[in-house]
Formats: C-alpha cells, sequence, structure tokens
C-alpha cells in the first residue's frame, strides 16, 4: 500500500475538512492512506479512470453513476478534498450531530443529504427532477440485459406515478424524500470506519 | 604495469576462491555451510535490530496492521437480505442505496488493490527499501545499517554478479554442447546435470535459503506441474530441486538465447508470439507433450501474473484442461530477509534482479503436495479453484477469486452481468409485475 507515513500534518487543510465532514483525524489518515492508494501515478488527485480500476465497482450495476457522483460540474479530477467530500455522506450519524446549531450549514451525513446523494444517482442531467426517461436509463444500468424494455417501461411508469405528486410526469426532491419517509436511510446509508 | 598484474592476481585469487567454494560443490549439490552461517549472523543481528526499535519507538496507537485488518465494518449479507426483500418484490426506488453502499465501501477498500505493491514488514529489516515507518532511533542503529548497505553492495553486490554470469553462460555453453548428442539416456542425464548445477549456482547468486518440504511429492515425468507466482525467479526456485519443461513465449535478447539454448538439451515448449494467441494450438502441443511419459513435467504457473505473495488470486482455467495429473506446489517467501515480488510496473527486469542481488538473502518455503487429478463431473473452472484452495491453505495466503490481470486489464463485464442477473430475478423474478 505504499508509504504508510500518511500522518495527519501530511494532509492539506485537515482542520478544514475535519469540520466539513465530521471526519475524525483517524479516520482521514486512513482514507488519506487510501486516495494516495488510488492515485497511482501519484498525481494527487483521482481520474475517473482510477476508480474505474477497482474491481468490486467495476462489476456494481450502478459503478459508472457512482464514479460520475465524484466529478460533480463537469470536472475531470477530484481531490482529496472531494473525495472525502463524497464519502461523508456515507458517514453514520451520530448523536453529537443531531442537536446542531441551527447557523451552522447541515452536516453531509444528515438524513436529507443521504437522500439527496441517492437522488442524484437517478437524475442524470441535474436538473433537480427524475424524468421517466432517466429513470428508465438508471434501471438499465441496474438489469443490464436481462429485463426486456416494456417489463422496464412499466416499472418506471409505476414508479414515477407513485412518487409524482404534482403531476408534472417526474419525480422532484421533495417527493422522492417523500416517498422514502418510512425508510431507515440513516442505517442503509451508512459505512461504519473502524479505529 | 605493477597495476594492472596486481588487479590480475586479486582477480585469479577470487575466481579460484569462487571456484573452490561455490561453483564445485554446486556440481555435487553439496553445501559447504558458508550460507548457513551467514544467515545465523543475519538472523542475529536483524533480531537484535528489532529490539532496538522497539525500545526506540514512541508508544503511538499503531496503524501498523491496518494492512491486515479491513478498516470498515462489512455487513457480507447477500443482495437479497440487504435489499430487505422477499424475491419477486418489485422494484423500490430505495433499491439504490444498496448498490451506492457497496460501491462506497469498494472505493474506502478492496481486496484487490493490495495485492499489488510489496507486502508490508512489521519490523524494519535494515533495507532502506522497507524503512517506511521507521525513524532515527539511535546511533547504532544507523551505523549497523551503514554497515550493512557496505556489506550487501560491495561484497555480496560483485560475488553474487559474477556467480549469475558464470551460471548463465554455464548454462548457454553447457546445454548448447550437450544438444550436440545424439537421444540417449547419457544425454537426458548429462542436460539435468547441466540445468542442475547452473541453478544452484544462480540460486547462491541471490544468496538463496530454500527449504523444500515433502519431497516425496515431487512432480513426476508426464505430469503438469502449478505455483502461484511471485516473481521470475519462481522458475529458478523450482528447477532447483527438479528439472521441468517450461512453457512461455519465445522472447529476444538474453532470454532468447538461453531459451534456444535450453531446448535443444531437452524439449521444452516454447511458443512464438503468434502461437500463443491460438488457444486449440497451445493446448494441443501441451497435450503431446505430456502423452510423452519419458518427457518432464511442464511447469506452468496459472495466475498469468505476479502476485505479491500474500494471497493467491484466479487460476486460469487453460492449464486444467489438457487432462493429465496436477501437481501442486505451493512457494512462500520469508519478506523478512528481501523481498522477492516483481512489480512490473514499478520495476523492469534489470532493476528488479538488482534489488534482488542487494538484499540480504532470499529465503522461502516450497511445498510439494500430493497429486490430484479432475474428478467426475467437475469442470475445468472447479478443479482449478480447487487447486488454487489446496495451494493457498499449504502455503499460509490467503485466496481471492479475483483475476490478477486486474492489475493491467478492467475487469470482465460477465462479473457484472452476475450482479444485474440477480437483481433482475428479484423485481421481474416470478412475473409479479403490473
Amino acid at each position: 500500500m505504499g508509504s504508510r507515513s500518511s500522518h495527519a500534518a501530511v494532509i492539506p487543510d485537515v482542520d478544514s475538512i475535519r469540520r466539513e465532514t465530521g471526519f475524525s483525524q483517524a479516520s482521514l489518515v486512513r482514507l488519506h492512506h487510501r486516495f494516495r492508494a488510488l492515485d497511482r501515478n501519484k498525481k494527487g488527485y483521482l481520474s475517473r479512470m482510477d476508480l474505474q480500476q477497482i474491481g468490486a465497482l467495476a462489476v456494481n450495476p450502478l459503478g459508472d453513476r457512482i464514479i460520475e457522483s465524484f466529478f460533480p460540474n463537469g470536472s475531470q479530477q477530484v481531490d482529496f478534498p472531494g473525495f472525502v467530500r463524497v464519502l461523508a455522506h456515507f458517514r453514520p450519524v451520530e448523536d453529537e450531530d443531531t442537536d446542531q446549531d441551527p447557523k451552522k450549514p447541515e452536516p453531509l451525513n444528515s438524513r436529507r443529504n443521504k437522500l439527496h446523494y441517492a437522488f442524484q444517482l437517478y437524475d442524470l442531467d441535474r436538473d433537480g427532477k427524475i424524468s421517466r426517461h432517466e429513470m428508465l436509463q438508471v434501471l438499465r444500468l441496474m438489469v443490464g440485459v436481462q429485463v426486456t424494455e416494456e417489463q422496464l417501461e412499466n416499472i418506471a411508469d409505476r414508479t414515477v406515478q407513485e412518487a409524482d405528486e404534482d403531476g408534472d410526469g417526474a419525480v422532484s426532491f421533495l417527493e422522492f424524500a417523500k416517498s422514502l419517509e418510512k425508510m431507515d436511510v440513516e442505517q442503509k446509508m451508512s459505512i461504519r470506519i473502524l479505529k | 604495469m605493477e597495476g594492472a598484474e596486481l588487479a590480475g592476481k586479486i582477480l585469479s585469487t577470487w575466481l579460484t576462491l569462487v571456484l573452490g567454494f561455490i561453483l564445485l560443490p554446486s556440481v555435487f549439490g553439496v553445501s559447504l555451510g558458508i550460507s548457513e552461517i551467514y544467515m545465523k549472523i543475519l538472523v542475529k543481528t536483524l533480531e537484535w535490530a528489532t529490539i532496538r526499535i522497539e525500545k526506540g519507538a514512541p508508544k503511538e496507537a499503531t496503524l501498523k496492521n491496518s494492512a491486515s485488518v479491513g478498516i470498515i465494518q462489512r455487513d457480507e449479507s447477500p443482495m437479497e437480505k440487504g435489499l430487505s426483500g422477499l424475491r419477486g418484490r418489485d422494484f423500490e426506488l430505495s433499491d439504490v442505496f444498496y448498490f451506492s453502499k457497496k460501491g462506497l465501501e469498494a472505493i474506502v477498500e478492496d481486496e484487490v488493490t493490495q495485492r499489488f505493491s510489496s507486502e508490508e514488514l512489521v519490523s524494519w529489516n535494515l533495507l532502506t527499501r522497507t524503512n517506511v515507518n521507521f525513524h532515527y532511533i539511535s546511533l547504532r542503529l544507523t551505523m549497523v545499517w551503514v554497515l550493512g548497505v557496505i556489506v550487501r553492495y560491495c561484497v555480496l553486490l560483485p560475488l553474487r554478479v559474477t556467480l549469475a554470469f558464470i551460471g548463465i553462460s554455464l548454462l548457454v555453453i553447457g546445454t548448447t554442447l550437450v544438444g550436440q548428442l545424439p537421444d540417449s539416456s547419457l544425454k537426458n542425464w548429462l542436460s539435468e546435470l547441466v540445468h542442475l548445477t547452473c541453478c544452484r549456482i544462480c540460486v547462491r547468486a541471490l544468496s538463496g535459503t530454500i527449504h523444500y518440504h515433502n519431497k516425496q511429492y515431487r512432480p513426476q515425468k508426464g505430469g503438469i506441474c502449478v505455483a502461484n507466482h511471485t516473481s521470475p525467479i519462481d522458475v529458478l526456485i523450482l528447477t532447483t530441486d527438479g528439472c521441468y519443461a517450461m512453457v512461455g513465449q519465445v522472447h529476444g535478447g538474453l532470454m532468447g538465447i538461453i531459451q534456444r539454448a535450453m531446448v535443444k538439451a531437452c524439449p521444452h515448449v516454447w511458443f512464438e508470439r503468434s502461437e500463443m494467441k491460438d488457444r486449440h494450438l497451445v493446448t494441443k502441443r501441451l497435450k503431446e507433450h505430456i502423452a510423452d511419459k519419458k518427457k518432464l513435467p511442464i511447469l506452468i504457473f496459472p495466475e498469468g501474473t505476479c502476485i505479491n505473495n500474500t494471497s493467491v488470486m484466479m487460476f486460469k482455467k487453460g492449464s486444467f484442461e489438457i487432462g493429465g495429473t496436477i501437481h501442486p506446489v505451493a512457494i512462500k517467501y520469508n519478506p523478512q530477509f528481501g523481498d522477492a515480488f516483481w512489480n512490473s510496473s514499478k520495476y523492469n527486469m534489470v532493476s528488479y534482479l538488482l534489488r534482488m542481488m542487494t538484499s540480504w538473502a532470499i529465503v522461502c518455503d516450497v511445498w510439494y503436495m500430493p497429486p490430484m487429478t479432475r474428478e467426475e463431473g467437475e469442470d475445468a473452472v472447479q478443479f482449478a479453484n480447487r487447486v488454487k484452495s489446496a495451494i493457498a491453505i499449504q502455503g499460509g495466503l490467503t485466496e481471492l477469486p479475483w483475476d490478477g490481470g486486474l492489475k493491467r486489464a478492467k475487469v470482465k463485464d460477465t462479473f457484472k452481468e452476475e450482479q444485474q442477473k440477480n437483481y433482475s430475478k428479484m423485481i421481474v423474478g416470478n412475473g409479479s409485475l403490473n
């Protein structure tokens, strides 16, 4: 795994990253270590190809969408703060996060932000709505060639209809969040980093 | 003139010493015990160094064992449980949670990437190349390290280079000479002698100490020997204890010369680059080879690439389709004395060999295992996995289902299709759609 000398001092801006993401010092050191292991040519940032090399990610049906989530706004590189920002969405919710100062921005791992991350995976053109067409495309990613076009259209239609409240034929973020209000999002979208 | 004479005298004394102490015993397969004494001194020195380091190191909470322990809490339940539903339930918007979680888990930690870099040591072995986490401890330790550098580069390196040179030249000359003889048992005996002698010389060129276990299971003629692959030296290690027919591509340059010479003395199976692509041709030639019971066992490394000796990756099924008896062999290097893994993306062959020759020693264990054959109703892939498990257990390595080729190429789409199939069955399955 390359050099082990990832002490916190080596990570640039470690304090601001810690405030923004809520990760502990130890977790950040581990993640920095991992970032450097993935950065094969020691460029200092990750490209899409670096992430595609991960076998377990490449076989994930939503692998491409997940990789895209690291490159918002059409960028081609992701640096360490950007890398950790995405991972912060999956930080488990701890009690200390719940009584937050209302003036501070919402933590990245709040329920709303976790839902927003999932919403983004569907919203291909980032317009804030999941259209029927986008739903179809993401479904196609998940099932590959195993399901016929007709069956898939049925599923997409049903799903959009169930969630769509204002009848505009697309699912907005609020409608998305409402349809999942009973779901234990905090538990399903959390990855616990062992100390 | 005096300078040249002196140099000449030194050179000749040097060569006589080398001849007497190393070359001649190699011919007879006898050891004079010099390497054993060297190893004992080395072990004592490293133990001393470890104690000094432990005394000096601050008691910080260790990230030291992070290489072997997972860093995230994993939930290895299958897709059905993870999507919390019974078979045949419909698609939900929340299904994406499962896949995204699995994807992010893979980004934080995956089991393959770490296998293509050298294993990290728990304590320093006085080689700078493995010094990743150890700071200045004491003057005495640094002095010992400097002494070590001098010994390795000024004493051991020239000796080893000389031996390597002699070994390879002898191999080429010897096999060419033997190749002139007509086919007979004398020729076979002589070719074995030449091979073994030169291999022993080359092993000494690396200060190799090899322990062979279970010699009664050594691969027999007409069989196929499979082993896990860590470096090109694996070949050397195995051929020191027996002769094998090798399989591989014809290379140019020095390797090509060696290959062409070797094939004159005993039938190895070398393929042209174009022939390698034709799998049927390859299988056919190998089948022909093992059908002839007088020919030497074939040596194959089914992983297809070098792995860092902490795990065994997918065995390619090609070697297991040929038929015949498989003799598995497990090779495990001891990283304390020198790291034998060849990271071909980081080092080319020459710098790799130089690193080998400036390490303390190459110490490894070789376990021969009882022969295995394909059972009824078992296909090549299952057989390959069975052999792989046996080798992993014997060598104390972990087993991974991934293809070693992931180092260079992207993973095959067939694996993704499997996941897609599983998922489709869940949401479409019994046709419970409206």
